[in-house]
């Protein structure tokens, strides 16, 4: 369990979304420090998607309150998302643009200063050049990836919100953006929040995970810990205790 | 990161530029989409030109008339195109699954419907500047001669145009996909509504109430006044512009409540139906 944060990067109030027939958020705490990286974990259905998406703006809280670098989201969402970006499965890229036509346009909507230059680092540093003037509609999975984290990192965001980052990809792709990701948060001192079903990903990149099930969470601590607690060997078979229903997860106080 | 000043304030033109940029490079990359804007327009002034001069060979009243039904035609593409124009641009970021993107950038809502204006524009002259340099050529008739007269026309119809495809924006937003057909049509409900052939005199007397309350129906009256009887009717703009005004405000104010409803019941990522 972990002690609140002074001046967290993103707060989340006894958060409460219901729609029509069904509560996907159901009154969740949590608070995330600056610099950290926490994983949102949980079975299909727990919540975890629709916790995002209030952080980011998009959904408006039945109850409760999310703020993000101070600002109400989604009221003062303006305040706070030029600071913040997200990749996500859900959303793509416009095909037919080229990657450099395609950066140059976000690159604008976040506000940087001189675009051109940031599109140069970002293809250094994301290996990008090679496709940077091919639509974003023919490259290869592992190359759309890339793209669309030189999309996330346009803007050199202090909160980076990832939502499945490396579905989709092979092993040594998948590896290489974890790489690309740890570099930046360290670099950075970026908040990064990720949502992932893959337990190996979770226990490289974060120092905290917060398990929810049925839109509630249900445990939040570091992945040793939990790992230690549940007397499992790795973070997959604690997933699975949790989910199941076999392990005793406690009441996290909010 | 350093940021253009200029970025954050609430309205700001280098967003607006972002997404004009956007769809100018996919208009740019697709010459069916180019295609596209031309062919319609110049199909429909094409049939209903030789209509008119059939028409004028065996009427002699009609014949007074000239060059009104190939106006109509222009006048309507101004009307629909304009609305299309705006629902296609922001239509292709559904399609494109971009929409979420958007959602979650820094661009405003209000930013958003000024660049969507600013691209139906340009779709709609890159279809109607060609198609007009046709009419003179085929038929002898100039649409740019009606003047200050024609600029007052374009710009009650943008106006028109303008608010329902806003309005039809926040439906999609809403509603996803399942709304899309309503981009396509909704606009043919003004067709037989707003007069754009015919006088509103042809009309029952109770369907003129509802065609007086619809702004293009005062532009396609004034229209064939300046055609037929040489009279620019004034009163008949300063009606449409205050009709227009409401129109506007209403479809504004639709949207904005449509987009809290989508942030409220968690559409705005969905791209379905």
């Amino acid at each position: 369990m972990h002690a609140p944060a002074s001046n967290p990067a993103i707060a989340v109030d006894r958060l409460v979304k219901a729609y029509k027939t069904v509560t996907a958020v159901d009154g969740i705490s949590f608070a995330l420090e600056r610099g950290t990286c926490t994983a949102l974990l949980g079975g299909n259905g727990a919540g975890k998607t629709t916790t995002i998406s209030t952080i980011m703006g998009l959904v408006e809280p039945t109850s409760g309150q999310v703020t993000v670098l101070g600002a109400v989201m989604p009221r003062q969402r303006h305040l706070a998302l030029h600071r913040m970006n997200f990749e996500s499965p859900y959303v793509n890229m416009p095909m037919r643009l080229t990657v450099r036509q395609n950066l140059n346009v976000f690159g604008m909507l976040y506000g940087c200063a001189d675009v051109a230059g940031r599109i140069r680092a970002l293809a250094e540093e994301l290996e990008l050049s090679d496709f940077l003037d091919r639509p974003t509609g023919k490259l290869s999975s592992g190359q759309k990836t890339r793209v669309a984290l030189a999309k996330s990192l346009i803007n050199q965001p202090e909160i980076l919100l990832l939502d499945e980052p490396t579905a989709s990809l092979d092993p040594d792709t998948a590896d290489w953006v974890r790489g690309r990701l740890e570099h930046y948060r360290k670099e950075r001192g970026a908040t990064v929040l990720l949502a992932s079903h893959n337990m190996g990903e979770v226990e490289r990149l974060c120092d905290r995970v917060i398990m929810m099930k049925t839109g509630r969470i249900v445990d939040d601590d570091t992945p040793e810990r939990l790992i230690a607690r549940y007397g499992r060997s790795n973070l997959e078979e604690v997933f699975l205790d949790i989910a199941r229903g076999r392990g005793e997860p406690r009441e996290v106080a909010q | 990161m350093s940021v253009m000043p200029s970025d954050r304030v609430a309205y700001s033109p280098r967003r607006v530029a972002a997404i004009v940029l956007r769809h100018w490079y996919l208009l740019r990359s697709s010459w069916p989409r180019l295609f596209d804007l031309m062919y319609w327009p110049a199909v429909q002034m094409l049939m209903w030109g030789f209509l008119q001069m059939y028409v004028a060979q065996n009427s002699g009243s009609f014949a007074r008339a000239a060059g009104t039904f190939i106006a109509s035609v222009m006048l309507w593409d101004v009307l629909f195109r304009g609305q299309l124009g705006f629902s296609i641009s922001f239509l292709e970021e559904m399609y494109a699954r971009n929409m979420g993107n958007l959602m979650m950038s820094p661009l405003r809502p209000i930013e958003f419907i000024g660049a969507l204006i600013i691209i139906s524009m340009i779709r709609l002259a890159i279809g109607m500047v060609p198609v007009s340099l046709l009419a003179i050529v085929w038929f002898g008739f100039n649409l740019w001669s009606m003047g200050f007269a024609l600029a007052i026309f374009f710009l009650n119809l943008f106006l028109t145009s303008w608010a329902v495809a806003i309005f039809v924006a926040g439906l999609l937003l809403r509603n996803g996909l399942g709304a899309e057909s309503l981009a396509w049509g909704i606009m043919f409900l003004f067709l037989p509504l707003t007069c754009v052939y015919y006088p509103v005199a042809v009309l029952p007397a109770w369907l003129q109430v509802f065609a007086w309350m619809l702004p293009p129906t005062y532009v396609f009256e004034g229209m064939r006044a300046l055609l037929i009887d040489n009279v620019f009717r004034a009163d008949l703009m300063v009606q449409a512009f205050a009709l227009n005004a409401v129109l506007f405000g209403l479809a504004v104010a639709g949207f904005l409540m449509l987009l809290r409803s989508a942030r409220g019941e968690g559409t705005l990522l969905q791209g379905g139906d």
